[in-house]
């Protein structure tokens, strides 16, 4: 039972930190990001180049070197995010939602398949891979390496949840998301907050990848759809567009699921996430910390 | 918003229509264009040929049934492929469980798909279009991942030795064209009935369609329940055509491709629509060395069609567009 906690847990940090930037472009400029998902992908290919141009490396570095990397990945991928919202977002800001939409399914397809072109279609496997000793805690087993991932991600979360609370930047996002064009009229860049919002999320899913890469050893191109998916699915849970809902709902979505698969069988493990995203979107669209706090970024 | 002028006459909206819409407009292009698809077997039949212009066939009916939910009612339905699954399994499942003929399942397959559009409209309709969007997109893969765990449908493997509904390809090829002829012109004339009004009325604006005393819930369930039966009965001509069917048939990349079909000829646009289906189901067997490019450039491809010319390459009747 703890170890299905622990799972859950685990799974559930990553897609909270995917979902992280799902919610906040959503909650700043109201669009879906569908492309999200695979700024995760491109995340764990980067991350894989990287580590391959580093070389060898000796087991006992694998977790430095891999927080490194990590950062590095987490520039790269927020840069491109950068990128995806300047050519294909910005120019259709004031278009209808339904082209804007396509656009973004555009732009996915464009990331998978070019790094299907750029990288192949066969999966790759991970140069450092974290296995390591497990232990016991209260009765469930786990690595120092699953414990370390947890803790980059609660880090990363902390981080972003203190910029956008205590900092100028946060309060210029959040103005935004409440009134982009009063916030402009206040002498708010809102081009670049937008562009810088882009970043943080597209650097967090990034660092999602490399995490993912690392620890389950296998990437591949289209690794990014089915995360994008349940990182929305997570985001809705917890309130999209709400930091601390979208958190929760990442770690709600991988308890659920961690529960599911023991109770339905893994078969059935995505059939029963689309089942909680529906039921949810049916029964409180604005997930279970939506309501109460109005500001949204 | 002097913005939105030039943006509205760079893409040629209030511009009188052109030679090439007019064309498109006229009421022979349609005929032309069955024209073209019933002589074609006399140019060029053989097994391959008609084989590629049977599933072209299919996939201008699928794309004219997505037409009706998103180009039509502006309902972006991104797991269309979902009811294209459902049809086909329904009927392949009946015809080789009950030994009946293809034919004798339409009714099943049309009652099937109805539910379908029901199950997945009724609670998510009410929501906002981005959610829509991703609701069907979870549910396009609760259909294919229930497909290939479930024993009935086969599994993984699928079904195998679902009946023909003829005995020759090029038989089969013109009943093909002509059932999806009648589905064109059933979406052509839905489009122009007062439901049709009543659905381009919601794309443009659900406030003031509420307003104005339509009901748009039951409206918008009426377009989706119209796609879901268009993409059903091209799933029994596509289960027919192949005699088989699995899982792997039915992945988001379908769905993708019929909405690029509808997105590149022009949302709501008949004859658009068409020949962007047409474009699309072709285009690969011409451009087989760029396999590996090909779905990239489809990505680009929509971008660039989307902030260039928002209505698709061939709009619908520029007067009601602006």
């Amino acid at each position: 039972m703890t170890q299905l906690v622990w799972n859950g847990l685990f799974v559930g940090s990553f897609y909270a930190l995917v979902a992280l930037g799902y919610s906040m472009v959503y909650g700043i400029i109201k669009l879906l990001n569908f492309a999200h998902g695979d700024l995760y992908m491109l995340g764990a290919f980067i991350g894989f180049a990287v580590l391959g141009a580093v070389g060898g490396v000796s087991s006992s570095m694998a977790l430095p070197l891999l927080l490194a990397v990590l950062l590095a990945t987490m520039v790269f991928t927020g840069l491109a995010g950068v990128a995806l919202e300047r050519i294909a977002y910005r120019p259709l800001r004031r278009a209808p939602r339904l082209s804007l939409l396509i656009t973004a399914v555009g732009a996915s397809f464009a990331l998978e398949y070019g790094m299907r072109a750029a990288a192949g279609a066969d999966p790759r496997v991970y140069p450092v891979r974290l296995g390591g000793t497990s232990m016991e805690v209260l009765g469930a087993r786990l690595t120092l390496q699953q414990l370390v991932l947890i803790g980059v991600a609660v880090v990363l979360m902390i981080g972003l949840n203190l910029l956008i609370t205590r900092t100028r930047e946060g309060r210029a996002m959040r103005a935004i998301a409440l009134d982009p064009r009063t916030s402009s009229l206040m002498g708010i860049d809102v081009n670049a907050v937008i562009s810088r919002t882009f970043f943080l999320g597209s650097a967090l899913a990034g660092a999602a990848g490399v995490m993912a890469g690392a620890y389950y050893g296998k990437i591949d191109f289209l690794m990014g759809f089915l995360i994008g998916l349940k990182a929305f699915t997570a985001a809705v849970i917890g309130g999209i567009g709400n930091i601390p809902g979208t958190m929760l709902g990442g770690l709600l979505l991988g308890l659920l699921e961690s529960f599911g698969t023991f109770w339905l069988g893994g078969e059935w493990r995505d059939v029963f996430t689309f089942g909680v995203l529906i039921l949810f979107l049916t029964v409180r669209p604005t997930g279970l910390l939506g309501e109460r706090v109005t500001e949204r970024v | 918003m002097t913005g939105t002028t030039t943006k509205t006459r760079r893409l040629g909206t209030d511009k009188p229509p052109t030679r090439a819409s007019k064309l498109l407009q006229n009421r022979w292009a349609g005929l032309g264009g069955l024209l073209i698809a019933l002589l074609a077997p006399f140019v060029d039949a053989t097994p391959y040929a008609l084989s590629v212009m049977t599933t072209a066939a299919i996939f201008v009916m699928l794309a004219s049934g997505l037409n009706i939910v998103v180009g039509y009612c502006g309902l972006l339905d991104l797991g269309y492929v979902a009811f294209f699954a459902v049809g086909a399994y329904t009927s392949g499942v009946l015809s080789t469980r009950l030994d009946l003929p293809l034919l004798v399942t339409v009714p099943a397959v049309i009652v099937v798909t109805v539910i379908a559009g029901i199950i997945i409209g009724a609670p998510t309709l009410r929501l906002r279009s981005d959610y829509l969007a991703i609701v069907t997109l979870g549910f396009g893969e609760i259909i294919r991942i229930t497909a290939n765990n479930l024993d009935v449908t086969g599994g993984p493997s699928g079904i195998y030795g679902i009946p023909s509904l003829t005995d020759s390809p090029v038989a089969f090829y013109y009943v093909t064209v002509v059932i999806v002829s009648l589905a064109v012109l059933g979406a052509a004339r839905l489009g122009r009935s007062r439901i049709g009004r009543a659905w381009r009325f919601v794309r443009e604006d659900e406030d003031a369609a509420e307003a104005m005393g339509v009901n748009t819930y039951r409206v918008k369930l009426a377009a989706y329940i119209a796609g879901a039966v268009w993409g059903g009965l091209a799933g029994v001509l596509s289960a027919a055509q192949l005699s088989a069917i699995s899982p792997n048939s039915f992945t988001f990349l379908s769905s993708a491709l019929v909405l690029m079909a509808v997105v590149l000829g022009g949302m709501g646009s008949i004859p658009g629509v068409v020949i962007g289906a047409v474009v699309i189901s072709l285009l690969p067997e011409f451009l087989r060395d760029l396999a590996d490019y090909r779905f990239f450039l489809f990505g680009v491809l929509l971008i660039i069609v989307m902030l260039l010319r928002p209505q698709g390459l061939w709009p619908a009747r520029s007067k009601e567009v602006s």
